[in-house]
């Protein structure tokens, strides 16, 4: 890529060089009126620009397809019909799935494990009120009995059912990989994205020279669209350093509030 | 506030359905359905079976602000309460939710305790 800046500007300055030699050129043909010669010069011109144009335009496409391809090759599934952004699309999916997959498995697991932190305390409960009835020596032999029972049975229980909360806690523990493995895909999306935009910043400054060698002169769009709509745009990046997003749900509080909710 | 009130959980993630489902029960409210955009959850809340609409915004096909706008303009359904729960977080869309007729709004990612507190308010308003 950086080759290639370097490169550039020589290669239009021939450009101009060979523009103003050849102008020079059509103005001294036209001049001492030799027309069929300054036609010639005139279709030399236009070979001139369209020379340079091939060769900047094929200096871009060799770079895109040069990193398209190097995205490819050590990507998951190589087919010949596939392009970079399908491949693309087909990792963002795969974390997508992955993430989908580790909040099942979690949701599952506490789902799973919430019932017998409840039980564990409710029965907690009621042999504590048991065992102060005994402290305060209010209790009747056979109900110290069926304390004893009941506690025997308790502490065997917490003692599986603690076995099986740290069970499903490492196995939250370990449905956590899915970041390092998402992680992963992501960070190589994120480089062919930085990649293609590269590429098509240098495709601009190109049509930018494209538009000086063929003279096109644009319209700029009103970027000021005021129809847009209020849509739904996901998750905030970087929401403190900018003003039209609230920050937490304080910021939310206080703006619902100042709209008298 | 009624703990037996049915509740339609509106959300195009199953796993964040599934987590607010997972806080409602445990704030006591149990009776609660799920449907996965606007448009599947506005016929089913045009049956008149729910007591309370909780919404996130960004979804495919109908969109919470949509679902929002049709509750409010069908005189069944008018007065339903709606919290909405979104990562949307701009203060235009906020002010436009405001306008639209919701009751609530919690940004994700949000608490038990958050979601809790709104509800109660809610209910607080209404029932005052």
């Amino acid at each position: 890529m950086t080759d290639q800046k370097k490169s550039d500007e020589p290669e239009l300055k021939g450009f101009e060089e060979k523009l103003k030699d050849q102008a020079r050129r059509l103005k001294e043909l036209v001049d001492s009126g030799d027309i069929s010669g300054a036609l010639s010069v005139v279709s030399d011109l236009d070979d001139t620009r369209d020379q340079t144009l091939f060769v900047e335009v094929g200096r871009l496409t060799r770079t895109l397809h040069e990193s398209i391809r190097n995205f490819r090759i050590d990507s998951i599934h190589v087919s010949a019909d596939k392009s970079t952004i399908n491949d693309a699309s087909d990792r963002l999916a795969y974390v997508v799935e992955m993430t989908n997959k580790a909040a099942t498995k979690t949701l599952d697991l506490v789902e799973d494990t919430m019932p017998y932190a409840a039980e564990i305390k409710n029965e907690a409960k009621s042999l504590e009120q048991k065992w102060k009835k005994l402290q305060r020596k209010e209790m009747k032999p056979d109900e110290f009995r069926a304390l004893s029972t009941s506690m025997a049975t308790f502490l065997g229980k917490l003692s599986r059912d603690s076995d099986k909360v740290h069970e499903n806690l490492s196995e939250i523990l370990i449905a956590q990989d899915f970041q390092d493995l998402t992680g992963q895909v992501l960070n190589r999306v994120m480089s062919l994205v930085t990649e293609v935009e590269e590429n098509l910043v240098d495709l601009v400054r190109m049509a930018g020279k494209v538009d000086i060698i063929t003279g096109t002169t644009h319209e700029v769009a009103d970027e000021n669209d005021q129809s847009e709509e209020i849509k739904g745009e996901g998750p905030q990046m970087n929401a403190e350093v900018r003003n039209d997003v609230v920050s937490g749900q304080d910021d939310v509080d206080d703006l619902l509030s100042s709209l008298g909710f | 506030m009624n703990k037996d009130m049915k509740i339609l959980v509106v959300d195009d993630f199953s796993t964040m359905r599934r987590i607010i489902k997972n806080l409602l029960r445990d704030l006591g409210f149990s009776n609660t359905d799920e449907a996965d955009d606007g448009n599947s959850a506005l016929p089913m809340l045009q049956t008149g079976k729910y007591d309370f609409l909780v919404t996130d915004w960004n979804m495919p096909g109908m969109t919470g602000i949509e679902l929002l706008q049709h509750v409010r303009s069908d005189d069944s359904l008018k007065s339903l309460p709606v919290l909405m729960v979104t990562a949307e977080a701009k203060r235009d869309q906020i002010v436009a939710a405001a306008q639209a007729g919701v009751n609530g709004y919690v940004v994700k990612p949000f608490t038990a305790a958050v979601l809790k507190e709104k509800i109660e308010k809610i209910f607080e308003r209404i029932e005052s």
